[in-house]
């Protein structure tokens, strides 16, 4: 149960988004533009980055919500997921993700803990300013996000299953008010 | 903000929405104060300063008093309602799980609203975003804190769509 009222029953941060609609909107805008631009980084990429912060800062809604959009792009791939969770650098993906992932890792502890040898390992691997700009601010959103969820309790389904459909209605038609004013796919 | 105006709209429309608008039983002066408060604790300079000037702006307070609430807000002859939402937001900078259900009572005792709840918390969150952005970013700031007290009148008159710093 939610510690406030939100007189509805969507999960996770769809539930305080239609609480106040206001606020919902400028969030979605921000969640589409970094997370599904295929300029640069994938949309694949970009969900991998926002599932590991959002498992560093132990919000199991977002994490498992993220992690299953990732694994949706990644043809199900769930094993690559969990491996990028836990222990990316480990994990069969570029070498320039995984300094991204670095980078994110210190955001997620504080912007003042990214150092310049964290960005110039990025860069020796390729990484535009682009990359290292949506790089940061996903990792910042999440920071956001995943504090929004667990600061307020928001409804977070624990039955796993529940999470494939709604990832599903996201990699298929983004973050716009949809996913709080029509009804949650099954 | 500058460097990629796609994602500057919406950050900006974000601070306006919840540090501006005046459908809020918050005043401005106790959102900021908030957003300064957090800034703090997540030692950001730059957003210290710029959301602190605004809440001596609207507070019609000094720099001194400011500070004072940054290091101790309890401390401070701030009403018992924003001592509490302070102490949710101080929980929040930690990580969403510090909050416990006897911050949010109190706050509740204290008269805090449902939607007063929300808006501390999304605001203690969303300066955990812009704090880390800009600091992740290594962004320059001006070091004189009176550059932000001078700029702050334009600041709460204009709004936070069209920011720009040197304004």
């Amino acid at each position: 149960m939610p510690y406030i009222e939100v007189n509805n029953d969507f999960a996770g941060i769809r539930g305080l988004m239609a609480f106040r609609p206001e606020t919902a909107e400028p969030l979605g805008a921000l969640a589409n533009i970094l997370l599904r631009d295929t300029e640069g980084l994938s949309p694949a990429e970009r969900e991998l980055i926002a599932t590991h912060v959002s498992y560093l800062n132990d919000c199991y809604y977002c994490h498992n919500s993220h992690g299953e959009i990732a694994c949706y792009y990644l043809d199900g791939n769930r094993e690559l997921v969990d491996q990028v969770r836990k222990n990316y650098e480990q994990a069969p993906i570029s070498a320039k993700l995984k300094a991204l992932l670095a980078i994110a890792g210190k955001v997620q502890q504080s912007g003042r803990s990214v150092t310049p040898a964290d960005i110039g390992r990025a860069r020796q691997e390729g990484a535009t300013d682009k990359d290292i700009h949506d790089t940061v601010l996903i990792a910042a959103a999440f920071c956001l996000f995943n504090r929004y969820v667990d600061g307020l309790g928001a409804t977070t389904p624990t039955d796993l299953s529940t999470y494939a459909p709604r990832a599903k209605q996201i990699a298929e038609r983004g973050y716009g008010n949809h996913i709080f004013s029509s009804p949650q796919p099954a | 903000m500058a460097y990629r105006p796609e994602t500057a709209k919406p950050l900006n429309e974000l601070a306006e929405a919840l540090l501006r608008d005046d459908d809020n039983s918050l005043s401005r002066g106790e959102r900021e104060l908030i957003g300064t408060y957090v800034s703090s604790l997540n030692d950001c300079f730059f957003c210290q300063n710029v959301h602190g000037s605004l809440a001596q702006h609207y507070l019609q307070c000094d720099m001194p008093y400011i500070d004072a609430i940054k290091t101790n807000p309890a401390a401070t002859p701030l009403s018992d309602k924003l001592k509490a939402l302070l102490s949710i937001a101080a929980s929040v900078q930690k990580g969403g799980r510090s909050v416990t259900t006897a911050q949010i009572e109190a706050a509740r005792r204290q008269g805090a609203t449902d939607r007063e709840i929300h808006d501390t918390v999304l605001i203690a969150a969303a300066f955990c975003m812009y704090n880390r952005y800009v600091d992740g970013l290594a962004t320059w700031a001006p070091q004189d804190r009176q550059f932000y007290v001078d700029r702050a009148p334009r600041r709460a008159a204009e709004g936070y769509i069209d920011y720009d710093l040197h304004k």
